[in-house]
């Protein structure tokens, strides 16, 4: 069976003067309906390689294959497309348009999709904020919530065309512990009860250690991967 | 789609003072494109006008456009005569009358010759030299430009009985002559006239007023001693744009020169190209000026939202989606300026309409700027504004499209 993502030989180096290596010679499969950690010291590169297996960055070694098509020959178009469909992101910071409201927010990329009538996008937005507990915050704008409620609209986001992965990065990262431990119970339940797979860098390692799988990076390189 | 536009607009909104000022610059820009158009346009059109009006639209003299080869010369293709003593040719149009005939079959207008001489009015012992036009007054004064210029008498005293003659107030003036005085005209040949003046013109124009003087026609041909002689049809046409083919057609059946209103004035057609060249040249600097400022709020949207085009890119949206909405902010702003545009350009060009002034120091000739109405000013100043617009928002589209959104996001944690 193919893995829902696969990473082979990935490798990001910076061209500046004296190159800079993030990423180098990983390989990993990801399976369906996992919760994977990565971990590792700051600067070991975690983030580097979620941006590429979120085909937001493209290696400079190696490829990326979701659901066993590469993505390296892919024009940016056909990434953008895939990132559409496939992948959702939740951020350290919430990154929400800050002039749109919460639900216009979550509509956004069902509105880039263009699949559903607005009717029914403005209902699978409002639900889903509604699966969140944000059923009284559709109207308000980013800035007249929380930050765990942000959070929470950015998972939302995340949801919005159901794509199976969902890529968090330090998604607890500027929360305090109780909007913390709220949102990982949230990423969790949307692999145990929405059957995605949910990849988030963490180096809150208590956290890790309650995730099905930890992927350990020193260097940019793969260091020992617990399953 | 639809989406990139409301964010666009969002943007723009966002920034909404410094968008107003970008709008209003290319507004200015418009709207005086179109108002300065207008009055060029205005002026153009009315010159045009009035030498439609006061010019014969073809004029067919007794002359050719090239000098006539001898028999032999045409005959021959080397053929060298040397030494030749050629016979006077008679001048004027030959055979007038079937002239007459042939245009009077097929010309959509009017038409009327006439014989031009040069002479001198004579009165008491002041001479005053002269054009001495033998006319016909009924089909002259179908297509003459001063019949409405008469101060006193008109065409139609020609026909009263007696040799009868009119002439511009100037002219009359230095020979101190006034309405029924009578004056001797000498033709170019020696022969001497009396005619009384029944007619005085003034049609602002010193040439024609110090300068010609009408009589009957067959008048002018005694005077100067040319029988029956023709030298000038005057042709007005319905359409006085269909002048260069009647002309040409005229010319190739009568063989004598014809010459459109056009081809006269072919120097000050040339010089309406040039000018409507500089304006618009004009109107292009303004607009490219206008679009700095469509430029400069887009490049700062761009930096502004540099984090929210990493958000949007992570989403799903591929680089030409960024550099649509950018392109597309530019193309609003241009819009909207375009529209302001238009009713400024609408409201000036109305408040210049309505301007009089005196041109004539008596104050008797109130004058109005002369306006040209054409939508297709408004559209012209559009499309300049559009493109400039289009380009302003292009240039920064192009390069946030560019941007690694990973970067963005790294530089925001």
């Amino acid at each position: 069976m193919t893995a829902l993502l696969a990473a082979r030989e990935l490798t990001r180096v910076l061209p500046e003067t004296v190159p800079v290596t993030l990423v180098k010679d990983v390989s990993l499969e990801i399976g369906a309906k996992q919760f994977v950690a990565i971990t590792g010291p700051s600067g070991s590169g975690k983030s580097s390689l979620l941006y590429l297996l979120g085909l937001l960055d493209r290696p400079t070694g190696g490829t990326i294959l979701v659901e066993g098509r590469d993505t390296a020959p892919m024009s940016d178009a056909d990434l953008a497309r895939t990132r559409l469909s496939m992948i959702g992101f939740v951020f350290q910071f919430h990154f929400l348009l800050p002039e749109f409201s919460a639900r216009q927010n979550v509509e956004i990329p069902m509105r880039k999709m263009g699949k559903l009538s607005p009717r029914a996008m403005r209902q699978r937005a409002d639900d889903l904020l509604a699966s969140l507990g944000l059923a009284g915050h559709r109207e308000k704008r980013p800035d007249q919530l929380s930050g765990g409620q942000r959070q929470r609209v950015a998972v939302a986001r995340a949801l919005a065309n159901d794509p199976p992965i969902v890529l968090a990065d330090e998604p607890t990262g500027s929360l305090d512990s109780k909007s913390s431990e709220q949102v990982f119970d949230i990423l969790r339940t949307l692999v145990s009860e929405r059957g995605k797979t949910v990849i988030a860098v963490t180096h809150d390692l208590d956290m890790a250690a309650r995730m099905d799988r930890r992927v350990h990076l020193v260097d940019g390189m793969l260091a020992e991967a617990q399953d | 789609m639809r989406l990139i536009l409301d964010i666009a607009l969002t943007h723009i909104a966002g920034r909404g003072r410094q968008s107003l000022v970008a709008i209003i610059g290319v507004a200015v820009g418009v709207g005086f494109s179109i108002a300065m158009a207008a009055l060029m346009q205005g002026g153009q059109d009315d010159f045009v006008e009035q030498l439609i009006d006061t010019m014969p639209h073809v004029q067919i003299t007794d002359e050719q456009r090239a000098a006539r080869r001898q028999p032999a010369e045409a005959a021959f293709d080397v053929a060298e005569i040397s030494g030749l003593r050629p016979r006077d040719d008679r001048r004027g149009i030959i055979n007038p009358a079937a002239a007459n005939a042939w245009l009077d079959a097929w010309v959509p207008g009017r038409f009327s010759q006439s014989l031009r001489t040069q002479g001198v009015v004579r009165y008491q012992g002041r001479e005053a030299g002269a054009s001495i036009i033998g006319i016909e007054p009924e089909t002259e004064r179908a297509i003459s430009p001063i019949v409405g210029d008469f101060t006193q008498g008109g065409f139609s005293t020609l026909n009263e009985g007696g040799n009868n003659i009119v002439m511009g107030d100037r002219m009359a003036g230095k020979l101190g002559a006034r309405l029924g005085d009578t004056v001797t005209a000498v033709s170019s040949s020696g022969l001497t006239r009396n005619f009384r003046i029944t007619g005085l013109f003034h049609t602002g124009t010193t040439a024609r007023d110090e300068g010609e003087a009408y009589m009957l026609l067959k008048n002018a041909q005694i005077v100067s001693e040319r029988p029956n002689a023709v030298n000038d049809i005057r042709v007005k046409l319905d359409d006085p744009y269909a002048a260069r083919d009647a002309a040409g057609r005229i010319e190739a059946e009568l063989g004598y020169k014809a010459v459109s209103w056009q081809e006269a004035n072919e120097a000050i057609m040339q010089a309406f190209v040039v000018r409507n060249v500089i304006m618009y040249a004009v109107v292009a600097a303004i607009l490219l000026v206008a679009g700095f400022g469509i430029f400069n709020i887009v490049s700062t949207i761009t930096h502004e939202k540099a984090r929210d085009i990493a958000i949007m890119k992570s989403l799903g949206f591929s680089r030409s989606d960024m550099q649509r909405m950018f392109v597309i902010e530019g193309l609003a702003i241009g819009a909207a300026g375009s529209v302001a545009g238009w009713a400024l350009g609408f409201a000036l060009t109305y408040a210049l309409a309505s301007i009089t002034f005196e041109l004539d120091a008596g104050g008797q000739e109130m004058t109005e700027l002369p306006i040209a109405w054409s939508a297709a000013h408004y559209a012209i100043a559009s499309l300049f504004a559009l493109g400039s617009a289009a380009v302003a928002g292009y240039l920064p589209a192009r390069k946030a499209a560019r941007l690694n959104p990973v970067d963005i996001i790294r530089g925001a944690t």
